[in-house]
C-alpha cells in the first residue's frame, strides 16, 4: 500500500519537474551578474580566481552564515553523543609496525598538501573548504592507522575558535576603515602574484583552519565511545 | 566527448539504483561513494575545477568514513 | 542526437533526484533513508552546475593576465554549490548522530517497529 502511494507521488513529481526542465536552455547565455563579475573582477578585488572573489569578496556575508551553520552542526553532534554512564570497553588490538610507521610518515605530507591548497586559493583552483577537507582526511588516517593516539581537545577547539574569530575581526576592521562590513582595505597589488588581493588570502587561511579542525572534531566525537 | 559524458551518466544511474537495492548497508554506502566520484568527474567536464575538488575530497572520503563509523555502532544488515 | 547533446546532464541530475526521492519514501531502515538524502543532495548540486554551462567554454580563472574572457563559464552557480556541498556533509553527520542515539534507546532501527512501540 505504502509502496503504491509512493510510486504514484513520484510519478506526479517527475511529470512536474520534466515539463519545466525542457524550457530551460542548456549552454546558451550567461546572466548579467556573471558577466559583470568576470569583466570587473580583477580590477575590483585583485584575485585571479573569479570563483574565490565571488565567495569571499562579493558574497562574503553568505560565507559567514555558512561557517556559522557548520559550527552549529558540530556543536549539536557533540551535545547529542555525550557519554551517559556505562562505557563498553572493546579491546583495541594495536597495529603492526609497518602500518604505524607508514601512517606517521604520510601525515605531515598530507598536512603540507592541504596547507598549500588553501594558501594559494586566489591564484589556482582551490581554497579554504577544499584544503580543510584534505587536512581532516589526514587526521582520519591517524585514527585508522595508529589506533591509540588522539588529538588533544584543547588544541582543536582553540584552532576552530581562532579561525572564526579572525574572520569576524577582519570584517569589523573593514567596517572601521572602509565604510561597510568586509570591505577590502588592504592594498590590492598586481594580479597573479602571491601578495595580492587584499584580505582574500587572510580570510581563506582562517576558513581553512576552522573547517579542518571542525571536521576532525566531528570524527573524533563519533569514534570516541566504542 | 558526448559519448564519454553519456557513458558516465549511465554508470552513475546504475550505481544509484544499486545503492537502493543492496541489503548489506556497507555495500550501499560504497555505491553512494561511487556516485559521488562519478559526479566529481562530471563536474570537471562541465569546466568547474573548484567544485570537482570539493566534491571528491568531501563526498568520496569523509562521507564514507562517518557512515562506516555510524554503521559500526548500530546494525550492519537491513531487516 | 542533438536532443541527447543538449540534455544529457539534465537527464542525469533528474534521474538522481528521482532515485533519492524513491529511497526516502519507500525504504524503512533509517540509515538507508540517510543514504537517500545524500544522493538527493548530489543530484541537486549537479543540476545547479549544469545550468551555468556555456557551450565550448573554459573555466573562470585568469591564469595569464590577458586571457580572452568571452567564453568563460558562469561563476555564480559554482560559488553557491561550493557552500552547499559542505553544508550537506554537516547535515549528514548530525542525522547520523541522532540515528545512533535512537538505536541506543529503542534497540532497533526499523521505522515501523519504532512507530509501533510508541503507542
Amino acid at each position: 500500500m505504502r509502496r503504491i502511494v509512493g510510486i504514484l507521488l513520484l510519478i506526479i513529481v517527475a511529470v512536474g519537474i520534466g515539463r519545466s526542465l525542457v524550457k530551460i536552455p542548456f549552454g546558451t547565455s550567461r546572466t548579467k551578474v556573471g558577466t559583470h563579475y568576470i569583466n570587473e573582477g580583477i580590477k575590483e578585488t585583485g584575485s585571479a580566481n573569479i570563483v574565490t572573489s565571488v565567495v569571499v569578496s562579493y558574497r562574503g556575508f553568505d560565507t559567514l552564515g555558512e561557517v556559522t551553520v557548520l559550527f552549529i552542526a558540530a556543536i549539536g553532534l557533540g551535545a547529542v553523543l555525550t557519554r551517559s554512564g556505562g562505557k563498553e570497553t572493546r579491546k583495541i588490538e594495536s597495529a603492526s609496525l609497518v602500518l604505524y610507521t607508514g601512517c606517521r610518515l604520510l601525515f605531515p605530507l598530507i598536512l603540507i598538501f592541504g596547507t598549500y591548497i588553501f594558501i594559494h586559493g586566489h591564484l589556482t583552483p582551490g581554497g579554504g573548504f577544499q584544503g580543510g577537507a584534505i587536512i581532516a582526511s589526514g587526521f582520519l588516517l591517524i585514527y585508522l592507522g595508529c589506533r591509540e593516539r588522539r588529538i588533544s581537545k584543547i588544541a582543536s577547539k582553540l584552532a576552530e575558535s581562532l579561525g572564526g574569530l579572525v574572520f569576524v575581526v577582519i570584517g569589523l576592521l573593514g567596517l572601521l576603515f572602509g565604510g561597510h562590513f568586509l570591505s577590502n582595505f588592504l592594498p590590492k597589488g598586481t594580479a597573479n602574484t602571491f601578495f595580492s588581493a587584499g584580505i582574500v588570502p587572510i580570510i581563506y587561511i582562517a576558513i581553512g583552519f576552522k573547517v579542518g579542525s571542525e571536521l576532525a572534531g566531528i570524527i573524533d566525537n563519533l569514534i570516541e565511545e566504542s | 566527448m558526448i559519448f564519454v559524458a553519456s557513458f558516465l551518466v549511465v554508470l552513475m544511474l546504475v550505481g544509484a539504483v544499486a545503492a537502493s537495492i543492496f541489503r548489506d548497508l556497507i555495500s550501499a554506502v560504497i555505491a553512494a561513494a561511487f556516485v559521488s566520484l562519478v559526479a566529481a568527474i562530471l563536474f570537471y567536464l562541465l569546466q568547474a575545477p573548484d567544485v570537482a575538488m570539493a566534491e571528491a575530497a568531501i563526498g568520496a572520503a569523509l562521507t564514507v568514513a562517518i557512515f562506516i563509523i555510524a554503521i559500526r555502532r548500530t546494525k550492519r544488515y537491513e531487516e | 542526437m542533438s536532443f541527447l547533446d543538449n540534455y544529457i546532464y539534465y537527464i542525469g541530475a533528474f534521474g538522481l533526484i528521482l532515485i533519492g526521492f524513491y529511497i526516502i519514501l519507500v525504504k524503512h531502515n533509517l540509515i538507508k533513508v540517510i543514504i537517500g538524502l545524500g544522493i538527493l543532495d548530489t543530484g541537486v548540486n549537479l543540476f545547479l552546475i549544469s545550468v551555468g554551462y556555456i557551450t565550448k567554454g573554459t573555466a573562470p580563472i585568469f591564469s595569464k593576465p590577458g586571457i580572452d574572457s568571452e567564453r568563460m563559464v558562469d561563476p555564480v552557480p559554482q560559488a553557491l554549490v561550493l557552500t552547499a556541498i559542505v553544508i550537506g556533509v554537516a547535515v549528514l553527520a548530525l542525522a547520523l548522530s541522532l540515528a545512533i542515539r535512537l538505536y541506543q534507546h529503542y534497540g532497533t532501527l526499523n521505522l515501523r517497529k519504532i512507530r509501533e512501540q510508541r503507542w
